[in-house]
């Protein structure tokens, strides 16, 4: 059952033709009929025969830059583009998430908008109706359902396009990564839909430049560059390939000596530090944890770029909202770290209780020499991992709390 | 049948909701609303009453002849309306076909059963005037029932064409409104067939849409209509030519569609 094959995709690729006249009018083709032979078309190779199999119940993550040819690749899949060669086999029913309320029309109402983005989706008017009122209260606006869909806002339209795309039934979904726009409100709704695809085994195909999402939920993942597929495996190969490429051609997104230096992470701080030491490497023990689990493990290790007297090394930890939950550092535990000389490696193991609310967690790691301002390399958004809790709180953290009710 | 709406029920579910949609945002905004879909065919017939019949007396070989007159027009109406409405169809849904793979067949669908359902409605004002207009009703009236069928096949024929052509050469919308000028006066709506010398009418009659037109106006308002049948002097055959044509046009123009539509994401 495991290695059943969802969607096979045998030399697969795409050529656009690109007349440099398009004779589109009469007059256009008259006056080009002279040249007619002259007029060139310019092939593009949008794709090069591309090889991979999707299992059953697999999350499949796609990465590329834009014009990599990952979009192309998406809309073959789900039937709107032809391929000019190969062929792609798909098992069972597949709904392809391109954009949010397909079909939408802002001159109906939002219930009348709802059987139409329905149909869309394969659903018929009797289906619909059974579910009405749960996708209004999903999306919650009940008292605008026979209002025009112009008068929405555009959260409002989200919401309703969110609330009918996650009725979906299919074997095989393709999403593309606008589910996860909006705000952090939203783009935990779609986390949590993503959790509950993954854990229903629902084959997802999906198209993202989120490297977090991709590393939090994917079992494996495609690099798509320059038309050609660089590489399949596991998400954290795939990512860090990413982030090279990203570097490679957009220097000014590098640090100073940094091996595996990224853009600037999800929360928008930049990386920086004297360069004194740098962080080779920031890692959690797992990358998703249930409330189940009780600890959290942290490994930082960091290279001495010159001799450095006192090395410290810190993290902390923030939630989707980036907002900081704790921390600390070697200095705040009265831990002095061996001096260390240039070129000299230090592993750091940190082990926090598991007290986190429902999300991702981003930590950040701070390396520091002499006096904790001397900021050798700073690394925000380092690493990521999400935690999935049954009793979630409004509050920072979530530690498990007893409590007994005495007469 | 089960099999049947088993394999095109996405279709079929597509199909009924484009058209609601349709009518829903037809009248939109108009006070009247639904209610000129009857009026403005009445307000046809009141223009045409008072043209022919009473200025230019034209039509007094043909009895009933302002019925007569709004019957063809209704029928041209309605070529008209599917045909038109189809040349930007499918360019004009570019967005969702940019977006989500359909069966592309039901746009053009689509458009035919709004037309249609607005061709219902004007019968509506078709019967009253007959009925008021003093017209023998028969049993042969129903006779129509194929004739627009016909008409349902060529018009949705011609669509497919148009709208797949489009795609490719923008200039369609214009040629269209030359051929659709001529076609009125190429086709008997306006005027009898029997104002025009014989060897012309034999060739007009060929038109499915004359055909159509001048046979429905035989069974449901007067004997005295030159049909096809008539005008080749009682060969029953003759029917074959109109008939061939409309299946010519219509199975042609689907495959040329079909073989089109698998590009038409690309190419709007």
């Amino acid at each position: 059952m495991a290695d059943e094959v969802a969607i096979k995709i045998e030399h697969v690729g795409k050529d656009f033709v690109l007349p440099h006249e398009k004779v589109t009018s009469i007059k256009s083709l008259f006056t080009g009929l002279f040249r007619w032979r002259r007029v060139s078309k310019e092939k593009q190779h949008a794709l090069k025969a591309i090889n991979f199999e999707i299992k059953k119940g697999e999350f499949f993550g796609i990465v590329g830059r834009n014009g990599s040819g990952k979009s192309t690749l998406l809309k073959m899949l789900a039937g709107i583009y032809q391929p000019t060669t190969g062929k792609i086999t798909t098992r069972g029913k597949l709904v392809p998430f391109i954009e949010l309320g397909v079909g939408f029309n802002p001159e109906l109402t939002g219930r009348e908008n709802v059987y139409l983005n329905g149909a869309m989706l394969g659903f018929s008017r009797e289906e619909i109706d059974k579910m009405y009122e749960s996708i209004v209260k999903f999306a919650e606006i009940e008292r605008f359902m026979d209002q025009k869909l112009k008068n929405y806002s555009s959260g409002m339209q989200v919401r309703l396009a969110f609330s009918m795309a996650i009725r979906a039934h299919a074997d095989v979904l393709l999403i593309d990564e606008v589910l996860a726009v909006g705000d952090a409100n939203f783009q935990r709704k779609c986390y949590e839909y993503f959790y509950n695809l993954k854990k229903s085994g629902t084959t997802v195909i999906f198209v993202s430049h989120d490297m977090t999402a991709v590393q939090n939920f994917c079992d494996r993942a495609a690099l798509i560059n320059e038309s050609e597929l660089v590489d399949i495996g596991s998400p954290d190969v795939i990512a860090s390939q990413y982030n090279k490429l990203m570097v490679a051609t957009n220097p000014t997104l590098s640090v100073a000596g940094s091996p595996r230096s990224s853009k600037t992470g999800p929360s928008g701080e930049e990386r920086w530090g004297d360069g004194q030491a740098q962080i080779l490497s920031v890692k959690t023990n797992k990358r998703t944890y249930s409330q189940e689990e009780k600890e959290v493990v942290i490994s930082i290790v960091m290279r001495a770029n010159g001799n450095i007297e006192k090395p410290i090394i810190g993290f902390s930890i923030k939630n989707e909202k980036f907002q900081q939950l704790f921390g600390t550092n070697t200095v705040r535990m009265k831990k002095m770290l061996a001096p260390l000389k240039s070129g000299e490696t230090v592993k750091v193991e940190w082990t926090v209780p598991n007290i986190f609310n429902e999300g991702i967690k981003y930590v950040d790691s701070t390396v520091a020499h002499d006096d904790a301002s001397m900021v050798a390399d700073r690394w925000p958004d380092a690493a990521t991992f999400s935690v999935f809790a049954d009793i979630s709180t409004p509050y920072l953290v979530n530690p498990e709390i007893d409590f007994k009710v005495k007469d | 049948m089960q099999r049947f709406f088993q394999r095109y029920r996405y279709s079929i579910i597509l199909l009924k909701e484009l058209v609601r949609t349709d009518f829903k945002l037809r009248y939109q905004g108009s006070v009247l609303g639904y209610l000129w879909s009857l009026l403005r065919p009445l307000f046809l017939f009141v223009i045409l009453y008072f043209v022919f019949a009473r200025f230019l007396k034209i039509g007094n070989a043909v009895p009933h002849y302002p019925v007569y007159l709004l019957l063809g027009i209704v029928f041209w109406n309605y070529f008209l309306e599917v045909t038109n409405g189809s040349v930007g169809a499918i360019v004009g849904k570019g967005d969702l076909l940019r977006k989500i793979n359909f069966p592309k067949y039901v746009i053009i669908f689509a458009g035919s059963f709004s037309a249609l359902i607005n061709l219902v409605l004007n019968f509506v004002v078709i019967a009253v005037f007959m009925v008021l207009s003093g017209v023998d009703i028969s049993w042969n009236a129903l006779l129509v029932l194929p004739l627009i069928l016909e008409l349902f096949v060529v018009s949705i024929g011609v669509a497919f064409f148009l709208s797949a052509f489009f795609v490719k050469f923008r200039d369609v919308t214009y040629i269209w409104d030359v051929l659709t000028q001529a076609g009125f006066y190429a086709t008997p709506i306006l005027y009898a067939l029997s104002f025009v010398p014989h060897q012309f009418a034999k060739l007009l009659i060929l038109n499915p849409l004359a055909q159509i037109i001048q046979d429905s106006r035989y069974v449901l308002i007067t004997r005295k209509t030159d049909t096809i049948y008539q005008v080749y002097g009682g060969d029953k055959w003759i029917w074959a030519i109109p008939i061939a044509l409309t299946v010519l046009i219509t199975v042609f123009a689907s495959l040329y569609f079909r073989s089109q539509s698998k590009s038409f994401a690309e190419e709007v």
